[in-house]
């Protein structure tokens, strides 16, 4: 039991990209929830073997933009016609046509920060440790190695079985990997 | 890494079937635009009104068909300019609609017969003692644009026939020199069509008013000209994909980046539009604001005020919403729809450059309207499928062919 606790899970290792893309479709098909694959470089169409959600992001980006727009406008409105209104060529102190350029940059600010911070979050980064930097063979996932991890806390993980299962899919090297 | 790519194209897949229905557009088309124009004509001659009337349209559905026909262009040289891998396997649906370009150049003589209705503000008795059309008598007189007028057409022919002849000749020799060869023209090319374009529309539309000026003009019209390149390449490629075998190379993917550049290069339409705006608006000199005025205030801009907010709504709110989700551009049924629309809604924005600066009882669209739409609209398309149905519909020697075929939006 005290075994299982300290355990972060399995890290198969596989040779090619296609091994482990048909890899991923197995493990996907097999119902595990808590676990990811690791690539030195993308490979296309991995999510749909993985059997990933569209991401969230573009959500958080529309809401944050709507704010940051509307956030803008109103910032605006607030200046020039409540706080200090001024003359400004005889136009009205709600000319929304000059407010346009800072409700648009306002928008686009905001949203960006909802597309970097947003992924950020969702990656949960910046982290400063993770379990899988204690394998030595992990770090060739930089260079000509991919990796399936699967981990500990997946209802459907055995130390035993979910090894044995990796190895039948195409690992060339299976190991336990500590918390 | 999905096994739905194609890793080579079999030859027998990228000519037209000998049945399929694009087979009798070119000449159902051609036929159909010639006896349009000819009904135009016969309707108009005798009256002075009418006649009048004819010239306006036909200048307007003019403007609308060469602006497809110069994005269609300006598509191509981009992608030479940039070494473009992606966009291999629609690029020849381009091609074709560039290589139409001197049917525009034929198209150009009735401008000139029309010249005197069109540009009568500084042609006219009255223009001789107007001090601000005088001085600009040096570049508006009716020599020097009618030379700049066939400087124009003749840089566009040449430069879309080129293209099409040397890409399809590709299809044949197999030549890579050929890809560095029009990529090498494609800078110069792209100059001179910079150039081009936006002297043709100071002539051509920004004249029709000889006191307006706007330095962003040139720009507004190829901001339109290369957002409607998009949506007729995907209308292209859903008609080529049905009853041929090109849906397993023109994939999904594609379909998606042509979705994403209408969507992007309609945003850039607008940002065009309003700053052109925003700038008349705040300078507020009465030369310049004329043409918003025109357009929204008083009794005659009552009329164009509908066609204004039509832009603002049907040109930018509405296809950026519709057109931002990743969903809708991966379905070919709705971008096929927001690509239908974005042709329609960008002839309300030439009309609406065109016509407010004709003052006439007249002046609605009608008739003339319908028949010179069809009419040219018949010659462009007929001639641009005619030039489908005789090559390969994809350049199928081109040496980044292959990174197209597996080309994947992440």
């Amino acid at each position: 039991m005290s075994q299982k606790q300290n355990l972060y899970g399995v890290l198969a290792e596989f040779s090619s990209a296609s091994a482990i893309y048909h890899a991923c479709e197995k493990v996907r098909d097999k119902g595990f929830k808590h676990w990811d694959a690791h690539t030195p470089f993308p490979v296309h169409g991995l999510e749909k073997a993985m059997g990933l959600k569209p991401s969230i992001v573009p959500w958080i980006v529309l809401v944050m933009g709507l704010s940051g727009a509307s956030g803008g406008m109103l910032l605006q409105w607030w200046i020039n016609t409540q706080a200090y209104p001024l003359a400004i060529s005889a136009k009205p102190f709600f000319s929304w046509q000059a407010f346009v350029p800072v409700t648009f940059e306002l928008g686009v600010l905001l949203g960006s920060f909802g597309a970097v911070f947003g992924m950020l979050f969702i990656n949960r980064l910046p982290m400063w440790y993770h379990s899988l930097f204690r394998s030595a063979r992990f770090e060739k996932v930089t260079d000509d190695k991919f990796f399936i991890s699967i981990e500990s806390r997946d209802p459907k993980f055995d130390a035993t079985a979910t090894s044995k299962m990796l190895t039948e899919l195409g690992a060339t090297h299976v190991e336990l990997v500590e918390q | 890494m999905s096994s739905s790519h194609a890793k080579a194209v079999n030859p027998n897949d990228v000519t037209l079937p000998q049945t399929h229905w694009l087979r009798k557009i070119p000449v159902t088309a051609i036929v159909l635009g010639i006896v349009c124009l000819v009904a135009a004509l016969a309707l108009a001659l005798g009256n002075k009104d009418k006649v009048e009337a004819l010239q306006w349209s036909f200048h307007t559905s003019y403007i609308y068909f060469l602006s497809m026909a110069l994005g269609s262009l300006f598509f191509v040289l981009v992608q030479f300019a940039t070494r473009a891998g992606w966009s291999v396997v629609v690029r020849r649906f381009a091609e074709n609609y560039a290589a139409t370009l001197p049917v525009f150049a034929i198209l150009f003589i009735p401008m000139l017969f029309g010249f005197h209705s069109l540009f009568h503000h500084w042609t006219s008795e009255e223009a001789k003692s107007d001090v601000a059309i005088q001085a600009k008598a040096a570049y508006l007189n009716e020599q020097f644009f009618t030379v700049r007028g066939i400087i124009y057409v003749v840089i566009w022919s040449v430069l879309g026939v080129y293209y099409y002849r040397n890409s399809t000749r590709q299809d044949t020799t197999a030549d890579k020199q050929i890809t560095f060869k029009l990529q090498k023209t494609s800078y110069v090319s792209i100059a001179l069509f910079a150039l081009s374009v936006s002297f043709c529309a100071f002539d051509w539309i920004m004249s029709l008013n000889p006191h307006w000026y706007s330095t962003m003009l040139g720009v507004y019209y190829f901001a339109g000209s290369i957002m409607v390149v998009y949506a007729l390449m995907l209308l292209t490629t859903f008609a080529v994909r049905g009853g041929t075998k090109m849906g397993n190379y023109i994939s999904t993917e594609h379909i998606h980046d042509l979705g994403k550049l209408l969507f992007g290069f309609n945003v850039f339409w607008t940002y065009i539009a309003f700053s052109q705006y925003f700038l008349i608006w705040y300078g507020n000199i009465p030369e310049e604001t004329e043409f918003y005025a025109m357009r929204s205030l008083g009794e005659h801009g009552a009329h164009w005020l509908p066609w204004s907010i039509a832009l603002m709504v049907g040109h930018f709110a509405v296809p950026f919403l519709f057109l931002m989700s990743r969903h809708i551009k991966r379905n070919p049924l709705l971008i096929g729809l927001g690509a239908a629309w974005m042709l329609v809604i960008h002839y309300v924005d030439i009309h609406w450059l065109i016509r407010p600066n004709w003052q006439s009882e007249l002046n609605h669209f009608g008739i003339f309207d319908i028949l010179t739409l069809v009419g040219i609209g018949g010659l462009f398309l007929g001639t641009a499928t005619l030039l489908l149905t005789r090559k390969s519909l994809l350049p199928q020697k081109d040496p980044r062919l292959a990174e197209s075929l597996a080309f994947e939006n992440l």
